[in-house]
């Protein structure tokens, strides 16, 4: 929003100041990011590095907003109602997929044209420290057989992607939903705390979000609801060595612009994207932070979009979280 | 060469220097406009910083942070408009004394209590981090659900005059409050199918309308009634508060070590904090009669509350890796950016770079001083314009300030809304402030209430069945009860008598 106050400024005088050549090229002007999240959270920390380097790739400002609110429903609303002149460009997470299920807005992913997938964090599973189950397949086991209402999980609000997380993998071990009670919190963090001051039992959220308390001897990871182990999470194996269960989740960011964007103005977005994404500062700032390097291209990008649009669907009709 | 001497050495280079300096001015700047918050001035710093040395990143958003929090008062004091909700709790006493010409003297207040609270708070982040940290761990929703309710208890010690009138601006916030789908179940409440309600009220915009519009209304309104602001003296602002210092240590010490306890828990901050340690002070106060009317005895205690709070938020950011508030949240991200991973190890595997950390805390609270000074001296002329020019900026600000925090004109709306609430509200004599904390922690109490009942399986006892919950919870109530055993204890008194 500051930036907002002066940035603009700036470039207005530059654009007044240079000639504008008569076959103007895009983009000839600033370019606005929307970030449907909060300023100083992950995706505002994704797209406001982005930008930073789709701005030296391109040429001109691109101006980082956030337009929070309504869970995402505000930002991602904003970017699709946008004019597609590529002009306008946002952060797509994939909360694009869970909101219409949940009846909050008619938007869906079909109302964007996705350019990149440009990281993507898989979940995880984590307990405490001093908990009593040392691998995946025990914690499923107390899972299976605890009474319903024993257990407690914990790491985003009711119907969040991390509850999701969690409800997908019962469901692909046949644990009954409604034997681990799901405790609200305002994050993964928030989660972690009263996970550790002993309030929940389990946080099914990415591990990169718990990387100072394994660290520091706290928490412990289960697994990780990838293909491989993580880099930065060695001891943390995929799920299908942990238990053998196939399900898999990756939380992901896109970068993605409303619909019916020029052809040309396609192609030149999507190959400043792959150079910025690409770019040392790019990928050791995501290495640095804990966050997951991915990605895809446009139709890459569209089609997983979709197929998780259809697996999150159904956990949530199973869960009676769809409206 | 020593750890300490190394860390000095990084420390003072002109390169850092000159990034402190800049960041103070940046942060000075960005806090200062109304609907900016110091956590805007942090994300807007962290792309910068990429490109900067580990010390000078850091030192750039730790001196940014403090000095956007000090200046988010100004506009506080000087227009009605506070920046922060933490700013909220004193915005009376301020812009009253504003009005009576004695505004460099509260801002000076401020910002020496402000650098007094940080300074302390930065002490206690060196000597007993590790050892508060793992106090904080211990605090669960259900803890977190009592010292919300002892904060919303503040309500009442804070509102001038009568208690009912005090309660029934509580409720307007908390009836505020319910509106969106941030709740625990993720319902949308009172949104009437809008998009925009789905996120809640956010309460910058609310504040502007409730504090600052309603104010421009009751110009627009009693106008030829109200008297002119005094012509206000900036002479000695800073050194003048020396005495005010000596006259109540008390209220300063209690409200560093307030705002610090507070601010080292994750999911409590400097709103919290400050708002606790103005109720305090008005409780101990031997003149409780002049809060809310222009005393400097509440900003002395709750200034520097806030500002520990800040500091304090750094405990578990470093520690755990657990933010404290929006702005460690930002910086633990930087951290591990720089290679200064948060966890019990830092103090010792990276002794020179958190040496140096802190080097860079006592030294941006200090710069705090001359900025802050430069600060007031320039924002004090705004006092200069006459009644009928500086109203119509006021609104301006309003606007851009609520438009700001959204980017949208529903802020805007919202706004306006709010200050057509704030002026009915004051005409009829209910005080603005107990609304503002209903809508700040009427959402926390919520959450933590429900968690709760969700981790008992509903059973009430468990909000005493921790040690932490149930001290907090025995000291709340006889809180609520204070008065009234005082009185009968006082009648038995008298009737012995």
């Amino acid at each position: 929003m500051k930036r907002r106050s002066f940035l603009p400024l700036v470039a207005a005088a530059l654009t007044l100041t240079a000639v504008t050549p008569a076959l103007a090229e895009y983009p000839e002007r600033p370019i606005e990011m929307i970030v449907p999240w909060g300023a100083g959270g992950g995706t505002d920390a994704v797209g406001r590095i982005f930008a930073q380097m789709l701005q030296q790739e391109l040429g001109k400002p691109v101006n980082v907003v956030n337009r929070t609110g309504g869970s995402g429903v505000v930002g991602h609303t904003a970017i699709s109602r946008a004019r597609p002149d590529g002009y306008t460009i946002g952060v797509v997470t994939i909360e694009i997929d869970m909101m219409h299920w949940q009846g909050l807005t008619q938007l869906t992913h079909e109302d964007f044209d996705f350019l990149a997938m440009v990281n993507a964090d898989p979940g995880g599973l984590m307990v405490a420290e001093d908990a009593p189950w040392k691998t995946a397949a025990e914690l499923r086991d107390a899972m299976k057989s605890e009474a319903p209402g024993t257990l407690k999980a914990s790491g985003t609000g009711q119907g969040g992607i991390w509850h999701l997380n969690m409800l997908g993998w019962m469901l692909s071990e046949d644990i009954p939903l409604q034997n681990v009670a799901w405790v609200p919190s305002q994050g993964a963090s928030a989660g972690l705390t009263d996970m550790v001051a002993g309030g929940v039992q389990l946080v099914p959220s990415s591990l990169a979000e718990g990387r100072a308390l394994i660290d520091a001897g706290r928490v412990r990871a289960l697994a990780s609801m990838s293909d491989e182990p993580q880099a930065m999470f060695p001891d943390a194996p995929p799920l299908k060595e942990a238990t053998g269960s196939d399900w898999k989740l990756s939380v992901w960011r896109t970068i993605a612009a409303p619909k019916g964007m020029p052809d040309d103005v396609r192609a030149k977005l999507t190959a400043a994207i792959q150079k910025a994404y690409e770019s040392k500062e790019y990928q050791d700032f995501m290495t640095e932070r804990g966050f997951g390097l991915r990605w895809a291209g446009p139709e890459d990008t569209t089609r997983i979009v979709a197929e998780d649009d259809a697996t999150l669907g159904a956990i949530m009709k199973e869960a009676g979280l769809a409206k | 060469m020593s750890t300490l001497s190394q860390s000095f050495a990084l420390v003072f280079d002109w390169q850092i220097l000159m990034v402190m300096l800049l960041s103070g001015a940046f942060g000075l700047f960005v806090g200062a406009i109304p609907g900016l918050t110091a956590t805007m001035a942090t994300a807007l710093l962290v792309p910068i910083t990429f490109f900067m040395e580990p010390i000078a990143a850091i030192a750039a958003i730790v001196t940014a942070s403090a000095m956007a929090i000090f200046s988010g008062d100004i506009p506080g004091a000087l227009l009605r408009i506070p920046g922060t909700p933490a700013s909220a709790a004193y915005v009376d006493d301020s812009y009253q004394m504003t009005r009576s010409g004695r505004g460099p003297e509260a801002l000076g207040a401020l910002l020496v209590f402000s650098v007094i609270g940080g300074i302390f708070g930065t002490i206690v982040l060196i000597v007993a981090s590790p050892l508060l940290a793992e106090v904080a761990l211990k605090f669960s929703s259900f803890e977190y659900f009592w010292l919300v309710l002892l904060g919303l208890s503040a309500a009442i010690f804070v509102s001038p005059g009568s208690v009912t009138r005090g309660l029934v601006a509580l409720v307007i916030g908390l009836v505020a409050a319910c509106v969106g789908m941030d709740n625990p179940t993720a319902e949308p409440r009172f949104t009437f199918g809008n998009v925009d309600l789905l996120g809640g009220i956010s309460f910058i915009p609310a504040m502007i309308g409730l504090f600052a519009l309603a104010e421009v209304f009751r110009y627009m309104v009693h106008g030829h009634k109200l008297p002119p602001p005094l012509k206000p003296e900036t002479k000695g602002m800073i050194r003048s508060q020396w005495a005010v210092l000596k006259r109540y240590p008390k209220q300063t010490m209690r409200g560093n070590i307030t705002g610090t306890l507070i601010g080292a828990l994750p999911g409590a901050g400097a709103d919290i904090a400050a708002w606790i340690s103005y109720a305090m002070s008005k409780r101990f106060s031997r003149e409780p009669e002049k809060f809310g009317k222009g005393h400097v005895e509440g900003l002395v205690e709750a200034g520097a509350s806030n500002n520990s709070a800040v500091s304090g938020a750094w405990i578990p950011a470093l520690v755990f890796g657990i933010p404290g508030d929006s702005i460690t949240a930002i910086v633990i991200g930087v951290l591990y950016i720089k290679g200064m991973n948060p966890g019990p190890t830092i103090f010792i595997e990276q002794a020179t770079m958190i040496n140096a950390l802190f080097i860079v805390f006592l030294l941006a609270n200090l710069l705090m001083i001359p900025l802050g000074w430069i600060a007031i001296r320039a924002s004090t002329t705004i006092l200069a314009v006459p009644q009928r020019i500086l109203m119509p900026i006021i609104l301006l600000f309003c606007i851009v300030g609520a438009f700001a925090i959204t980017n949208s004109v529903f802020g805007v709306i919202l706004m306006l809304c709010f200050g057509v609430l704030g002026f009915i509200m004051e005409e009829n004599d209910i005080p603005i402030a107990p609304a503002i904390l209903g809508l700040v922690l009427g959402p926390m109490l919520e959450q933590h209430f429900i968690t709760s009942m969700i981790k008992s399986n509903g059973n009430l006892l468990e909000f005493f069945g921790r040690p932490i919950a149930a001290g907090l919870g025995i000291m709340t109530i006889v809180i609520w009860c204070l008065p009234l055993i005082l009185r009968l204890f006082r009648g038995r008194k008298q009737a012995m008598a």
